[in-house]
């Protein structure tokens, strides 16, 4: 049994709504004037649950209620919970930016966060200068990055430029050399949030990687939040959700990726319209499946294209698990298809015989370009549920082994 | 499972701790606070042509206009030393402690991006801004002595005596009055923005009112003696006396005024201290 490393009890976190301006000194006086006769704080016993979409009365909110939970030696806890739930504001204050109105946090190793990568790069310096500073600011000695330096710079990728200021660096590799650095930290607690967005897929590879040696191999605790609940399955080992404030659920990271998606306000619909405002010079406007969707049975889909060029384009619908892992997809360009739009509105329409996943509920993602440029990408847009049926008329109705995909095949005894 | 008793490394609370400073933590930053510091030198001029000289163009050239003004258009006398030099001296030192007093004020607002991301002791940058100036101030004061030099072989009436030695103590109270004032500044701002427009002027008019362009003999001569203990309650007055005394021998030493100074940039030190250790916990909240 490994120890506990990390021990949250109790922890709380207020904030006050609205400006700060006017009325802040009187409350200011009034609180003081509280402690200076030895009562409780009067603002303290106010403030509302932490609920983005309902308008409150109350000045006061509390982002974080009554949090707890324990974190082992060597553990990966992926943090999940909708946006403004209150991870943020649990890793802030994890990683001593605030500091928590009640509560506390008791560890026994040093936590360093990834909050932001890239935090106190000047952009005069050269690559190598700030590798020193933010490997500083992180909380290394000047000894401990002398000693990694060299690999540092290998993982960053960036050897060529490693001289330059790095005002001349593209966003890119600002990005891969922040990561670099503090993927070298060594803290006993790592908090990661979201950095793996960003970077070339060559590089997510390499981060995610550099996550599993730091949990696995070395045996140091990792803290992850992310929305991609496909590398938090990966990744963690448990689970912790939070919504509006307090801890849903805990427990093993399955349970709660599930517990997590059940909880999604997404419903299911065949019929997805861009909402988007950003314009494009050609957008999926509109994408509608008209056929049934049972295992087995034909599929058909129609998707308008508004464009205002003239262009050669090609079209994907890409099905994934509601965890966003891809499953199939049906894409114009396997089967040399190029579609040639007009201006104005273009109609496509697509169909197969047979919908070749076993029943349940799926994601789909839309995206339309031409030979590897994209030019309107909708990930995740629909929620369908796929009904039981079968893949050969008349034949069984399709088990549940595991297996996503299943296709009719021609068998025989040679 | 008995490890509940095992001790805990540290403990993160809402409770708030006055004086509490881990001197052990803040040692574990001393590298960074080294790099900072090379930071502010180093970008500082950075795609400039004339490089460090700038460190001392700004004292120069402030001199050369006072020269002008104070010295050939308004009369002022200075305690019988050249008047360029006298008020060279002054403003190096002035330029030392405004500078060290504006950007301590300013840690909170300036670094909220920074201090919003990630965590180390926050003293470090107040104590990052002292030492840069410190560094500025040793170019300036390089030149100042070439300028004294010069002055020296001219045949000028000039006095430099035993006391110079006691310069690092002189600089070390000044930035612990700079630090002090600078961090009560600092942390009012996180809330009530107002005193940043006060800061701005009230610094212009603290040169005024603290014995840069004049020498205070001057102005013991002019007003009236019941007004005098004014003079002497602004701490700077005894320090920048006791630096021109040290290096030109103008005017007389004035010890009770010195102790005064040393008391008060220990008082209002500990003071800041307090105030900053009380907001940094959580001003990324209200900033």
């Amino acid at each position: 049994m490994s120890r506990t490393i990390l021990k949250v009890e109790q922890v709380s976190k207020q904030y006050r709504l609205g400006k700060i301006g006017t009325g802040t000194l009187s409350h200011d006086l009034n609180r003081w004037w509280h402690t200076v006769r030895g009562k409780e704080d009067p603002y303290l016993k106010i403030g509302e649950s932490n609920d983005r979409s309902t308008k409150g009365d109350s000045q006061y909110v509390w982002a974080l209620q009554d949090i707890n939970f324990e974190v082992k030696q060597g553990e990966v806890l992926g943090i999940i919970g909708k946006n403004g739930a209150g991870k943020s504001t649990l890793l802030k204050i994890l990683s001593r930016v605030t500091s928590p109105t009640t509560g506390s946090i008791k560890t026994r190793g040093r936590i360093a966060s990834l909050l932001e990568v890239g935090t106190g790069f000047h952009p005069e310096m050269t690559g190598r200068e700030n590798i020193y500073l933010n490997g500083a600011i992180l909380g290394m000695t000047k000894k401990e990055i002398a000693s990694k330096i060299d690999e540092i710079i290998a993982f960053s990728g960036c050897e060529r430029y490693i001289d330059t200021p790095t005002k001349r660096y593209s966003s890119g590799m600002t990005v891969r050399l922040a990561f670099a650095v503090a993927a070298h930290l060594e803290p006993e607690i790592l908090v990661v949030d979201e950095v793996l967005a960003v970077g070339d897929a060559e590089f997510q590879k390499k981060a995610i990687g550099k996550m599993q040696d730091i949990s696995k191999g070395e045996g140091r605790t990792v803290l992850f939040v992310s929305h991609n609940m496909a590398a938090v399955k990966n990744l963690c080992t448990r689970g912790l959700l939070i919504d509006k404030g307090k801890v849903l659920f805990q427990g093993a990271i399955d349970d709660v990726v599930t517990k997590y998606l059940e909880t999604e306000e997404m419903s299911y619909s065949k019929v997805f319209i861009n909402s988007s405002i950003v314009y494009k010079l050609i957008r999926i406007e509109k994408f509608e499946i008209l056929s049934e969707i049972v295992t087995g049975g034909s599929f058909e889909f129609e998707v308008l294209v508004v464009s205002e060029v003239e262009q050669l384009v090609e079209f994907s619908v890409g099905f994934r698990m509601v965890d966003t892992t891809p499953v199939f997809q049906l894409y114009s360009g396997h089967v040399g298809e190029l579609f040639s739009m007009k201006i104005g509105e273009n109609r496509i329409r697509g169909r197969i015989n047979s919908l070749p996943v076993i029943s349940g509920n799926y994601n789909i993602t839309l995206w339309l370009g031409s030979k590897g440029t994209s030019y309107d990408l909708h990930k995740n847009v629909l929620r369908v549920l796929v009904r039981e049926g079968a893949i050969k008329e008349g034949g069984p109705i399709s088990s549940k082994n595991g297996y996503p995909v299943i296709h009719q095949t021609k068998w025989e005894i040679v | 499972m008995e490890e509940e008793n095992e001790k805990w490394l540290f403990e993160i609370s809402g409770k708030k701790s006055y004086w509490s400073i881990n001197y052990k933590e803040i040692w574990q930053y001393r590298d960074l606070l080294l790099l900072f510091v090379k930071r502010d030198i180093v970008t500082f001029y950075k795609q400039t042509v004339l490089g460090p000289i700038w460190f001392i163009i700004q004292p120069l050239l402030t001199s050369v206009i006072q020269f002008v003004i104070f010295s050939k258009i308004a009369e002022i006398p200075s305690d019988g030393v050249p008047y360029f030099l006298f008020v060279l001296a002054g403003n190096i030192l002035w330029f030392y402690f405004s500078d060290s007093m504006k950007s301590t004020s300013e840690t909170f607002t300036a670094n909220q991006s920074i201090f919003g991301k990630v965590y180390f002791p926050r003293i470090i940058m107040p104590f990052k801004v002292i030492l840069s100036n410190l560094i500025k101030f040793g170019i300036q004061f390089a030149f100042f002595l070439v300028v004294l030099l010069y002055y020296f072989a001219q045949g000028a009436p000039l006095l430099p005596n035993w006391s110079v030695l006691l310069l690092p103590v002189l600089l070390l109270v000044v930035a612990l009055i700079a630090l002090g004032f600078g961090m009560i500044i600092s942390s009012l701002t996180v809330k009530y923005r107002d005193l940043n427009f006060v800061i701005t002027f009230g610094i212009s008019l603290y040169m005024y009112i603290t014995p840069i362009v004049y020498p205070t003999s001057l102005v013991l001569e002019k007003i009236d003696p019941k007004y005098h203990p004014l003079i002497y309650m602004n701490p700077l007055t005894a320090l920048f006396d006791f630096f021109k005394y040290a290096f030109l021998g103008s005017g007389s030493l004035d010890l009770w005024g010195l102790v005064y100074s040393i008391v008060f940039s220990v008082v209002v030190f500990f003071l800041g201290l307090l105030v900053f250790n009380r907001t940094e916990k959580s001003f990324i909240d209200v900033i």
